[in-house]
């Protein structure tokens, strides 16, 4: 993986696109996590969420993709998380008894697309099709839990922790793909405690927001 | 394929894997095969108790194959996927729900007869038998998926799931007891217990994905 993937660029996502949180809250177990957050993010920039442990950040990504509900605050942006949102949480949803081979194929069949050439490849997983998702490292996983934004094209990624177990090749993919998605105009929210090349913005999470 | 054939021949095909549909058919003729011990070798009364224990040990195996349905799913953030696909979070589990009817209630009942054999069973009357539970194990399942989803947060929910479903699993057992003991007299009319049973289905079908669904939910807050 020495020279830079080349990501296939199809159309465009919508240039006037953003997503605007207001005043959002957090409660977890009787606790507010976080309150009187506030955001915007615009189509083609991507915000890196950083924090303590506890801050909140995972259970911000869940309400954006409205998998958690939200406590307070408005969320506005308009797409439609079952088509138009990509969330990659802490669990990867992946099966240890599928191979490569058909964890790809069924996350293809999801998509409603085909398998691209080259896609194992293209992840840094080339060789790999007939092995058990089981016995996959957890880098190797990680990589694989890519691919779902290669085949299925939507404009918002929500990304919990996107480097985690990731060798520098595996960064430079992530890096690469989110560039890809910027550049055509779609919008990126990822919490991390590293440093995120591709993001512009950075919001903390913390005591006092 | 469509999504929804995708999800069911996912879990399908991944119960199969993990060899689920053995230990299921094997746990029934094991529990089948218990009875004339427990009971005596008294063919008159295996034959007259059949019916009613065929629908009882039926439930049983399917209920104990509830266990993890969605366990594996909640854990391992295939749910969170699961929600945010284009198809209704509740079309989703209706899905995984009728991939596990395929892969294991048919198989399960298919074995019936067989089992059958052991309690003396009329094999004339079995083709109606079998009739009765094809029309009556759908609702078994969709009861029992509402046990799996109120019970998928607790770690070692399979009993919980089974206290839970079993007291929806009487009238289906009690409408099931009925048209088998009609299958296996003379003169009794069956359509009309099937028609209950295959009522029974078509409402719990329709209604258990979005209690399921409801509960999923809730856990996941």
């Amino acid at each position: 993986m020495a020279e830079s993937v080349n990501f296939d660029s199809d159309t465009d996502f919508a240039g006037d696109a953003f997503l605007r949180a207001e005043a959002l809250a957090c409660r977890r177990g009787g606790r507010v996590v976080f309150d009187q957050l506030s955001f915007t993010v615009k189509a083609g920039q991507a915000l890196h969420i950083g924090g303590a442990n506890g801050s909140g950040k995972s259970s911000l990504l869940r309400q954006l993709a409205g998998l958690l509900p939200l406590a307070a605050g408005t969320l506005a942006h308009p797409f439609t998380p079952s088509r138009q949102i990509h969330y990659l949480g802490h669990e990867d949803g992946l099966k240890a008894a599928f191979s490569v081979a058909e964890t790809l194929a069924f996350e293809a069949a999801l998509a409603q697309t085909d398998v691209p050439p080259k896609l194992l490849a293209d992840l840094g997983l080339a060789g790999c099709d007939w092995q058990f998702v089981g016995d996959l490292s957890a880098g190797q996983k990680h990589r694989l839990t890519l691919a779902r934004l290669r085949l299925d094209r939507r404009p918002l990624w929500l990304l919990d922790e996107p480097l985690t177990a990731l060798d520098e090749s595996g960064r430079k993919l992530v890096d690469d793909l989110a560039a890809a998605h910027l550049a055509r105009g779609g919008m990126i929210i990822a919490a991390s405690h590293e440093a995120l090349a591709f993001a512009d913005e950075r919001l903390h999470l913390g005591a006092g927001t | 394929m469509s999504l929804f054939a995708t999800l069911c021949a996912a879990h399908l095909r991944l119960a199969w894997r993990g060899g689920q549909t053995v230990l299921a058919v094997s746990f029934l003729f094991i529990a089948v095969t218990l009875l004339p011990f427990g009971l005596g070798p008294e063919l008159k009364l295996l034959r007259a108790l059949a019916p009613g224990l065929l629908w009882v040990v039926l439930a049983i195996s399917l209920l104990a194959t509830l266990d993890r349905l969605f366990q594996a799913d909640f854990e391992d953030g295939t749910l969170d996927r699961l929600r945010l696909l284009p198809l209704p979070f509740e079309a989703a589990l209706l899905a995984k729900l009728c991939g596990h009817f395929l892969v294991l209630v048919v198989p399960l009942i298919l074995s019936v007869p067989l089992a059958g054999l052991l309690l003396n069973i009329d094999g004339a009357r079995l083709p109606l038998l079998l009739a009765a539970m094809l029309c009556g194990a759908p609702a078994l399942v969709m009861l029992g998926g509402i046990g799996a989803g109120l019970a998928v947060s607790v770690r070692r929910g399979g009993l919980l799931t089974v206290l839970i479903a079993m007291p929806f699993y009487v009238p289906v057992l009690i409408f099931g007891a009925a048209a088998s003991q009609a299958a296996l007299t003379d003169g009794t009319p069956i359509w009309p217990y099937l028609g209950i049973l295959a009522a029974l289905s078509a409402a719990t079908i329709l209604l258990a994905p979005f209690a399921i669904a409801a509960a999923l939910r809730a856990a996941q807050d």
